[in-house]
């Protein structure tokens, strides 16, 4: 782990969180910090609460007890903090959740103008920037309902990185695509990641996160049971539970 | 390929090729009705029916009509209608007792109210914004000034009722008494100090809280001082007023005001914040809970008891906020089922990209949730329409009040009096329904249209 002693680096620091949904213990004593730059690929079972993680951390769901402290911003009941991390967290959802009901132009400009206060001028700019670099410009005026999958997932993508945030969350990205679309999508993310955007990314992909994670976090029964570096996590796994996960999806 | 091939593999790929039609006109029609036994049953059943129906329609209205005459002797014996009735009438059915010499003013209102809701309803007209804010922000005031002819009489603002505030008599410029005005004004900077020391004790930002204080009551004065300015017209009383045009006055306020104040319901109800919530719940069950009825008779005749002596609200006014709230009620209901449609992933999209709530609701959730249940909204609004109809129970003659006043004279006494006059009725009331349910339709091919569906 790159520990540069700088506190102005730390991107994102989780201290003894716990989160309970109702009865269940979903996220326990997480400790976790991320340095700006970072990616991280979070792994695990269903249900193991790693989306459930990377949803506290810009306040989709609201931890119970420790400290989540985003880029120096700690999350409390205050929703102005709140709408402050939001602005400079983006986040990548499973199922797209794209806005039918706008063009691809206008589900990218709707927060900068909104929340940024961007001149829709520019901000139509930046979004066909954007849309270029996930290689879709030529999509800008369709409606979200018209394109394939793979194409609204990097949508989605283009979408949050027209807020200009700090750091990126991908919540299982492309669990709800195609076999033939999961690679266009992923190679999206590893050009994201390729410019030094920090990146917290819930996925199975073991081969995205060999090429491009500097840590892989696998989490079991709301825990963090393992973390480290890709070659070691995948060649040398330490804790038994990490063994038979990884024996079961790398055949 | 077949059973015994063990592998295969495509030498040529297959061209696209158009679907197989069989051409000609009457292809769809011996299909559609003509296909088979039970379709041939039904369509011809369909005919023998629509005969059955229209045929003495078309008789009445049109065939053995008396199509002229003036007065109820060309009408003894016809079989069909008696349009002359609803010609000598027509006037009465459009404007009650409006005075005929100002009835240029209703006729203006008219006018102008289409020709700004023409191009606010087709989608191709350009300068939406401004068209929107002529038609609910400025036509109402013009419309109010048309009809009742202006230039309020007020006296008394909220100082003068509290104390002898009496500085200027009864004296008035251009219709403004100079009493309320000053009142008026003396009120709005009191009110603006009270709002600043109360947020500057709660910690709020004092100085803009005071300011959007004086500007709600600018911008209310201002709408006030424009009814209240005399620009010579006779005024004209609610009382006089009657016909279509009360069934339009009531129809559209009621719609124009119930649709917003149906969206803040439906939000309040799904509130997080306890308080709205249950006010809005509380607001929503309780008129819907009361029938129409109840609520315009109450309006009308025991409103005026609660009210302190002195005061009075025009009757046509009551039963226009009784109208109003009740059905905001219904559209509160309709819309929080538009609300409940959208996905929690929605709001969660918005709520991750830094979208407050009130942004979240106006760009995200109400667009999509207003758009799939905007065949419930316009059925309220039809609902609405014709629910006008029973302000005559409250001494407001509608055009079908004017109606049956009219079946009352003498001179116009005959069999087909009565048909006459429901089925001229029927046809006015089924082309506004009519038409919003139709424009309704294109809304919604549009939506269909732009969400890709």
């Amino acid at each position: 782990m790159p520990a540069t002693g700088n506190a102005n680096a730390v991107a994102i620091e989780l201290t003894g969180v716990h989160k309970w949904f109702g009865q269940f213990h979903v996220l326990k004593d997480i400790d976790l910090k991320v340095m700006r730059g970072e990616r991280i690929v979070i792994c695990g079972p269903s249900g193991s609460g790693k989306s459930t993680l990377i949803r506290c951390i810009n306040r989709l769901e609201r931890h119970q007890r420790g400290r989540i402290l985003v880029d120096g911003i700690e999350l409390t009941d205050d929703l102005k903090r709140i709408e402050e991390v939001r602005r400079e967290v983006g986040m990548v959802f499973q199922q797209f959740n794209l806005f039918p009901h706008l063009t691809v132009l206008e589900n990218c400009t709707l927060a900068p103008i909104w929340v940024r206060k961007m001149p829709k001028k520019i901000a139509e700019e930046t979004a066909l920037h954007y849309l270029a670099r996930v290689k879709i410009p030529e999509q800008a005026g369709k409606y979200p309902g018209q394109l394939s999958g793979g194409q609204q997932q990097r949508v989605a993508i283009a979408r949050a990185l027209c807020m200009n945030p700090k750091l990126m969350l991908f919540d299982e990205p492309t669990s709800a695509l195609d076999p033939e679309m999961i690679k266009e999508v992923l190679d999206a993310m590893v050009a994201l990641a390729n410019d030094g955007m920090t990146m917290l990314v819930v996925s199975h992909e073991m081969g995205f996160a060999r090429e491009v994670a500097n840590r892989v976090v696998f989490m079991d029964a709301g825990q963090i049971i393992e973390a480290n570096e890709p070659k070691e996590f995948f060649d040398h796994p330490r804790h038994e539970r990490t063994k038979l996960f990884l024996s079961q999806i790398l055949h | 390929m077949t059973g015994s091939d063990r592998a295969y593999i495509r030498t040529r790929l297959a061209a696209n090729e158009p679907p197989p039609t069989r051409a000609g006109p009457f292809h769809a029609i011996v299909q559609g009705l003509f296909s088979g036994p039970l379709n041939i049953a039904f369509t011809l059943f369909s005919i023998v029916a629509i005969a059955f129906a229209a045929l003495p329609v078309v008789r009445f209205l049109i065939v053995d009509a008396v199509w002229q005459g003036m007065d109820a002797s060309a009408c003894q014996g016809a079989g069909g209608a008696c349009w002359p009735f609803v010609q000598a009438k027509f006037g009465q059915f459009i404007y009650g007792t409006y005075p005929e010499a100002l009835r240029w003013r209703p006729d203006l209102v008219f006018v102008l109210g289409a020709l700004l809701l023409a191009p606010l309803l087709a989608p191709a007209a350009p300068l939406k914004r401004i068209n929107a804010l002529l038609f609910f922000g400025i036509y109402p005031i013009v419309a109010f000034v048309l009809l009742t002819g202006g230039n309020l009489d007020l006296r008394h603002f909220l100082i003068g009722r509290l104390t002898a505030w009496n500085i200027f008599g009864s004296a008035t410029t251009a219709g403004l008494s100079w009493n309320f005005w000053s009142d008026y004004v003396a009120t709005a900077f009191l009110v603006a100090v009270l709002v600043e020391v109360g947020a500057a004790l709660l910690g709020a930002r004092a100085r803009k809280a005071s300011f959007t204080a004086l500007f709600v009551f600018a911008a209310v004065g201002a709408v006030v001082l424009a009814a209240d300015l005399d620009f010579g017209l006779e005024p004209v009383e609610t009382r006089s007023w009657g016909g279509l045009m009360v069934t339009l006055v009531v129809a559209i306020t009621g719609i124009v005001a119930s649709l917003p104040l149906g969206i803040l319901l439906a939000l309040g109800r799904r509130s997080e914040m306890p308080l709205v919530r249950l006010a809005s719940v509380i607001f929503i069950e309780f008129w819907r809970g009361v029938p129409l009825i109840t609520v315009l008779f109450f309006a009308t005749y025991m409103l005026p008891l609660f009210l302190p002596s002195g005061v009075s609200v025009d009757g046509l006014l009551r039963v226009l906020i009784g109208v109003a709230l009740f059905s905001a009620a219904y559209m509160a209901e309709v819309v929080r089922g538009g609300l409940q449609a959208i996905p929690k992933s929605q709001y969660e999209a918005a709520e991750a990209l830094g979208l407050g709530y009130w942004q979240t609701m106006s760009f995200v959730v109400l667009p999509q949730a207003l758009t799939i249940v905007i065949p419930g909204i316009v059925g309220n609004f039809i609902g609405l329409f014709k629910d006008t109809t029973l302000v005559l129970i409250v001494a407001i003659f509608d055009l079908l009040g004017q109606l049956r006043a009219a079946f009352a004279d003498p001179a116009w006494a005959s069999p087909v009096t009565l048909y006459t006059g429901f089925a001229f009725a029927g046809i006015i009331y089924f082309v506004f329904c009519y038409g919003m349910s139709r424009y309704a339709l294109s809304l919604e091919r549009r939506a269909a249209v732009a969400g890709g569906r």
